[in-house]
């Protein structure tokens, strides 16, 4: 009995790795003479359009690339391609698009968009040892493993360059914040910007909370109205942004609106764009820089999409040409080479120069968005 | 004090916006004896016929208001006519699942038609906030109190001064006797459903105006609470329903401005909870002994 037990043990333990070599004798890129790009966003939900964003742009990338001959690997060259999953920006539906990209195979993993999703998967992408670049998660631990890196800032850095903007910039003594308590991109902002105005010695008055799926804010802006604030800090995205910023209005509340990235494709969400004017949130890119590749980017998009492209169109198009960096660096397509590679190689794209520390975080400069008379512009 | 005076006109105004819906579950409840889990999602067709109507068609918001009520209203017959008639003998089991499932229904085929994406609409009520002091009302908040007290009243009316009205009040005391004295059951269960419909389609209208967005799932969550509301007043209960709704609203407002914005809905689940608890038939119902 004893016997028979163990050798069922040891036959399915043979079986097991039967699966595990199965996976290694995958085919390799350089015998498919294509690098395939496995992307993951959402393409659908309240969120929808950061991730047709991102895939749109790094579509622009990849025919450019592929345009000019592909990437140099060695002495060969290679073709890209990019398979985009919808995850619906869920935690639940992006394992199982991450599932089905791996299925179909892919060489490096372009995602996830949203910060909630990308932490649902990246012990998953560290397991399977594939390198992952986030084009714009930008919760802390979005980079925890060394096969994660990030290419857009993390939430508390963005809280902090918006208190420095608050406080030392516009000068506000006072300062109002309502945040969503259920998302990790917006309390990771909060908490940030919260501690980072009191070192500089301002005073938040008065921090609201909501829940996901909030749409009535008027009793958190009621309590805003009555209190002193100068101006009221929303680290959210778009969505509960336009909310926010549409009853505000229509209490009559004149007080400045900040915001961090989320905030980029609110001029297209907002049924009235004076309510948000004067706003300023933080954006990598911005896109009527007159930087030439820049140009060349927003041309190019437009002639495509026949929209102007945002911040994570950006994002999306400087993420594959660090893989493309890395893999050229490297020399190899192999995740766990191009994984070293990515803090050796510095890549000037439209989201400004940009190279990575070990942890996964790039080092690059960040611009204010300001809207005035319904656009987007630069702040200085 | 300013302070407490708008937040209390905030609990109002959401608040009869789900008294208005919670009318629909209530008078259903009371005539067919089932919640009708899909009534949330009429408030959704009934902001998306708005939608269609004005930018599709182009027809005036008056003209797009009344084809939305009488869109909803037909669908609520036809919802009653297909899924709940058959069922009207069997388990109330059954029925709900019935009503469960056609909420989906409702809901899926408008991410079909309509897409995930979030719709941008803009108000149709465009009166400008009256400033008194400190305190400000806005245009949306008084057309919604004017709409919802307008439409209680002519519905306390309709029940009470109506044959058609009196037929449902004797539905609901005893269907079988009702029948027997010559009243023409399924005739006055499908005006009901009309009814409820018609109010859950000015429901919807409303929160559009108020909110601007319109999403496939934009009914789910008011359904939900203004369901709580005629809990709380006492399901199958007219007046219950209205009070349960605009008690519900403040509470929510209140707890969200003196307590804490991140505990408001536990505090109005909890309080749900200490309500039936205490008066199981809700605040206003009268608890009747089953006859078996």
């Amino acid at each position: 009995m004893r016997k028979s037990k163990l050798i069922s043990v040891v036959v399915v333990v043979l079986l097991c790795l039967g699966l595990l070599s199965g996976c290694s004798t995958k085919q390799s890129s350089e015998s498919k003479g294509k690098f395939v790009i496995g992307g993951l966003g959402p393409l659908s939900g309240s969120t929808a359009a950061y991730g047709t964003s991102v895939k749109r742009g790094a579509e622009i990338a990849i025919k450019e690339i592929n345009d000019a001959g592909g990437m140099k690997i060695g002495d060969k060259k290679i073709k890209l391609e990019l398979n985009f999953q919808d995850d619906e920006a869920s935690e639940e539906t992006v394992v199982s698009a991450y599932d089905t990209l791996m299925d179909q195979g892919i060489d490096a993993l372009l995602g996830t968009v949203t910060s909630g999703a990308c932490l649902a998967i990246v012990d998953k992408t560290h397991e399977d040892g594939i390198l992952q670049i986030t084009p714009s998660g930008s919760a802390l631990k979005c980079t925890k493993n060394d096969n994660n890196f990030r290419l857009c800032f993390t939430d508390p850095l963005q809280g902090e360059m918006m208190a420095e903007l608050a406080v030392k910039q516009l000068g506000y003594k006072n300062i109002a914040v309502i945040f969503n308590t259920s998302d990790e991109y917006s309390t990771g902002m909060k908490d940030a910007f919260i501690n980072k105005v009191k070192e500089l010695g301002g005073n938040i008055v008065i921090s609201e909370a909501f829940v996901k799926d909030d749409v009535d804010f008027t009793t958190q802006l009621t309590k805003i109205k009555n209190s002193n604030a100068e101006c009221i800090f929303v680290p959210t995205y778009y969505t509960e942004a336009s909310y926010i910023t549409a009853q505000a209005k229509e209490k009559g509340m004149n007080l400045p609106f900040l915001g961090g990235d989320g905030w980029d494709g609110i001029l297209d969400n907002v049924t009235d764009k004076s309510s948000i004017e004067g706003a300023i949130f933080l954006s990598p890119f911005f896109a009527s820089d007159p930087d030439e590749a820049v140009r060349k980017f927003v041309t190019q998009f437009k002639k495509e999409y026949k929209t102007t492209p945002n911040q994570f169109a950006a994002d999306g198009y400087d993420t594959v040409y660090v893989m493309k960096a890395a893999a050229e660096k490297a020399g190899s397509t192999k995740s766990s080479d191009m994984i070293a590679a990515m803090t050796k190689i510095k890549v000037k794209g439209i989201t400004g120069e940009v190279t990575f520390s070990k942890n996964g975080e790039p080092t690059k400069s960040a611009k204010y968005v300001e809207i005035k008379d319904g656009k987007y512009t630069s702040k200085k | 004090m300013e302070n407490l005076f708008e937040q209390l006109l905030n609990g109002l105004r959401s608040g009869s916006i789900y008294a208005l819906i919670a009318l629909g579950y209530t008078m259903v409840y009371g005539i067919a004896k089932m919640i009708n889990f899909a009534h949330g999602d009429i408030i959704m067709v009934g902001a998306y016929t708005l939608y269609v109507s004005m930018e599709i068609y182009h027809l005036s918001a008056v003209m797009a208001v009344i084809v939305s009520v009488i869109v909803c209203a037909i669908l609520g017959i036809l919802i009653e006519k297909i899924a709940y008639k058959p069922l009207r003998n069997a388990p109330s089991l059954a029925v709900l699942i019935t009503a469960i499932g056609m909420s989906y229904l409702l809901q899926n085929l408008s991410l079909l038609i309509f897409k995930a994406n979030p719709i941008k609409f803009r108000s149709i009520i465009q009166i400008a906030s009256i400033h008194i002091g400190t305190i400000t009302i806005t245009g949306t908040t008084m057309v919604t109190l004017v709409v919802t007290i307008i439409a209680m009243f002519l519905l306390a009316l309709f029940i009470k001064k109506t044959k058609v009205g009196s037929a449902m009040r004797a539905i609901s005391e005893d269907k079988e006797a009702a029948s027997l004295m010559g009243i023409n059951v399924n005739q006055t269960i499908s005006i009901t459903f009309a009814i409820g419909s018609a109010l859950a389609a000015i429901a919807g209208v409303l929160y559009v105006c108020q909110y601007q967005t319109l999403l496939p799932t934009m009914g789910a969550l008011p359904g939900i609470k203004a369901f709580v509301a005629a809990v709380l007043g006492g399901i199958g209960n007219v007046p219950g329903a209205m009070l349960g709704g605009v008690l519900l609203g403040i509470i929510e407002s209140l707890s969200k401005a003196y307590i804490n914005s991140q505990v408001a809905d536990a505090i109005v689940f909890g309080i749900l909870v200490i309500v039936l608890l205490v008066k199981p038939s809700g605040l206003l119902g009268i608890s009747r002994i089953e006859k078996v």
